[in-house]
């Protein structure tokens, strides 16, 4: 009856259609053979009332209707499947694709387990959280983080000359955390607590880009990486304080108060751990929750451009100059962060091909206007300098930090306005930001390393 | 005439239930004994039939189970509960009480079109 090449073509057919409606995501594969059944039996029909595979094939498509009817009645039913769940392990309906998440949740539940065992593994050697705080704080990253970069590394299959170079800086990080003998309230102290932190963080972006570590395209990953990790954790540590009240408050009621539990076991366990989950999260997520950061950045653009375009009116209009107490740098610093924070994450979404548009020139805006504040501050500091500033680490390390962030952003926003003037491609700015990472690292292995004795230890 | 779709929607989930209570089926097998018994009067589709099968799954009313037909090809065989024959007899009850409801009211009336002298 039907040509053996006839019913290949068909299945070609039924092939292309299943793919077809598997694009709605109001339809699962399980939908789509349930239909496709459905349309077979039509077909079957049809065929043997006399018609050709492909006239069979037609009219019974046709028969079905219009698949987009079809979608919103199964959305009727199934609403939940227009949010994109969170699942455990992908159920993608292909088994490769599900051992393969199945292996990165055991390969992170080892490493989050590895992060609180190592929390843990000090108090064996008499270290503990009331009388050697500082101890944990110098360290606390050198806890979790070398595991978030095993779990990345070994998601990337690095090669062992990285995974080497991984272990030495780690272990660099260590010797700098813990030979130098500073004093539990000195300044170095503190500063080394700041630096290391971000010195590590982006030893962890090296894993991160592991498997390609010169792509510029990569290094633009690791950033929305951070940023969407950062939130990640932020969620999990609201998350953590709310079970941590509860527990608390609920012990108390019958007596017991579980506040030792609580500060030394929950919330050093629970944030090292959460530093490994909230990366998986991340690699898990990444193709299924629209990336966060850039929404924020979007919302808070015009708001922060405003604010500081007031801050800068409110300077000339009363002629008043920034008063520039102890703390007055690191703030500014902070502010600088912020812009660049913002900056960056709206260019991690942006399509780069895109002409400039409005929200680009606003960015100018709030780029420039952050600049113009920061040559007010440093014109106020600089007459200052030689008798208060820089001589101590604290100040050494904040002035640093101002410079690098000045010249970064003095250089982005020319690089903007030549873009809006259509001058240069976008590609040059995402590669002047990516290329500013080593930058980064370059400074905060600096003062984790040179400045304690530079500074001798005060 | 078509029956207007409203009342397609109000009278589908007895007459799936009652065609399960013949014996388990399939979606293609359904929308065809329907087509049969309402002399294609009835417009189905599968946008209505698929939906309102999760839907009476999803109330335990009734189970599926996936069996494989010639070769590769498999089907998605559904099949009534208790809780189904349980549900399918109270809408009956409904139906009914409608039924007899508008019956009394038509008793012997001829539709007012055919002739009004009588009204």
């Amino acid at each position: 009856m039907t040509a053996p090449g006839g019913q290949e073509e068909l299945e070609a057919q039924f092939e292309q259609w299943r793919q077809y409606v598997l694009r709605r995501r109001e339809l699962q594969p399980f939908d789509a053979d349930e239909l496709e059944d459905h349309l077979r039996g039509s077909v079957d029909e049809l065929l043997a009332a006399g018609l050709s595979p492909d006239e069979a094939f037609l009219v019974a498509v046709k028969r079905m209707g219009s698949l987009d009817e079809l979608s919103r009645e199964f959305a009727r039913e199934h609403s939940e499947r227009l949010w994109k769940q969170l699942v455990l392990t992908a159920d993608t309906g292909s088994p490769v694709a599900d051992t393969r998440s199945r292996r990165d949740l055991w390969a992170m539940l080892t490493c989050a387990a590895g992060a609180v065992v190592s929390v843990k593994v000090p108090v064996l050697f008499g270290l503990s959280f009331a009388d050697d705080s500082s101890f944990y704080v110098r360290n606390f990253t050198l806890f979790a983080l070398p595991w978030l970069a095993a779990f990345l590394a070994w998601r990337r299959n690095a090669r062992r000359s990285v995974i080497a170079i991984l272990v030495a800086l780690f272990a660099l990080g260590a010797v700098a955390a813990n030979a130098y003998p500073l004093a539990d309230k000195s300044q170095s102290m503190v500063v080394t607590s700041i630096h290391l932190p971000i010195a590590l963080w982006l030893v962890v972006g090296l894993a991160y880009v592991a498997d390609d570590w010169r792509s510029l395209r990569r290094r633009m990953d690791f950033i929305r990486f951070t940023g969407e990790w950062f939130i990640y954790f932020v969620l999990m540590a609201l998350g953590g304080g709310v079970l941590s009240a509860f527990l608390f408050n609920t012990f108390k009621a019958i007596g017991i108060v579980p506040q030792e539990f609580i500060s030394h076991w929950l919330l050093p366990c629970g944030a090292a751990a959460a530093v490994v989950v909230a990366g998986w999260l991340v690699e898990a997520k990444q193709s299924v929750v629209e990336n966060i950061a850039p929404v924020l950045t979007r919302l808070f653009t015009p708001l922060f451009t405003a604010a500081l375009l007031a801050f800068l009116v409110a300077v000339v209009a009363t002629s008043h100059g920034i008063d520039v107490e102890r703390e007055a740098l690191i703030l500014f610093d902070l502010l600088l962060v912020v812009v660049l924070g913002l900056l960056l994450y709206s260019l991690s979404a942006r399509d780069p091909l895109a002409p400039p548009g409005a929200f680009d020139k606003l960015q100018l805006a709030l780029v420039v206007s952050a600049l113009a504040i920061d040559v007010l501050v440093l014109l106020e500091i600089t007459g200052r300098i030689t008798d208060e500033y820089g001589s101590t680490p604290n100040r050494a390390a904040a002035l640093g930090e101002n410079v690098i962030l000045l010249v970064n952003l003095a250089w982005s926003a020319w690089l903007l306005l030549t873009f809006i003037r259509r001058r240069t491609p976008f590609a040059a700015l995402e590669r002047w930001q990516t290329g500013y990472l080593a930058v980064y690292a370059a400074w905060a292995w600096i003062v984790v390393l040179v400045f304690p004795p530079l500074f001798s230890y005060v | 005439m078509k029956v207007a779709k409203d009342l397609v929607a109000a009278s589908a989930t007895p007459m799936v239930l009652g065609i399960l209570a013949e014996g388990e089926s399939y979606g293609y097998a359904i929308l065809r004994r329907i087509n049969e018994l309402s002399g294609g009067e009835l417009d189905w589709t599968e946008g209505l039939l698929y939906p309102l099968l999760h839907r009476l799954e999803r109330l335990g009313y009734v189970v599926s189970s996936w069996q494989s037909v010639t070769g590769e090809r498999k089907r998605k065989y559904y099949h009534i509960t208790d809780k189904g024959l349980a549900e399918m007899a109270e809408q009956r009850r409904q139906w009914d009480t409608v039924v007899d409801a508008l019956k009394e009211i038509w008793h012997d009336r001829v539709p007012p079109t055919v002739n009004p002298g009588l009204a």
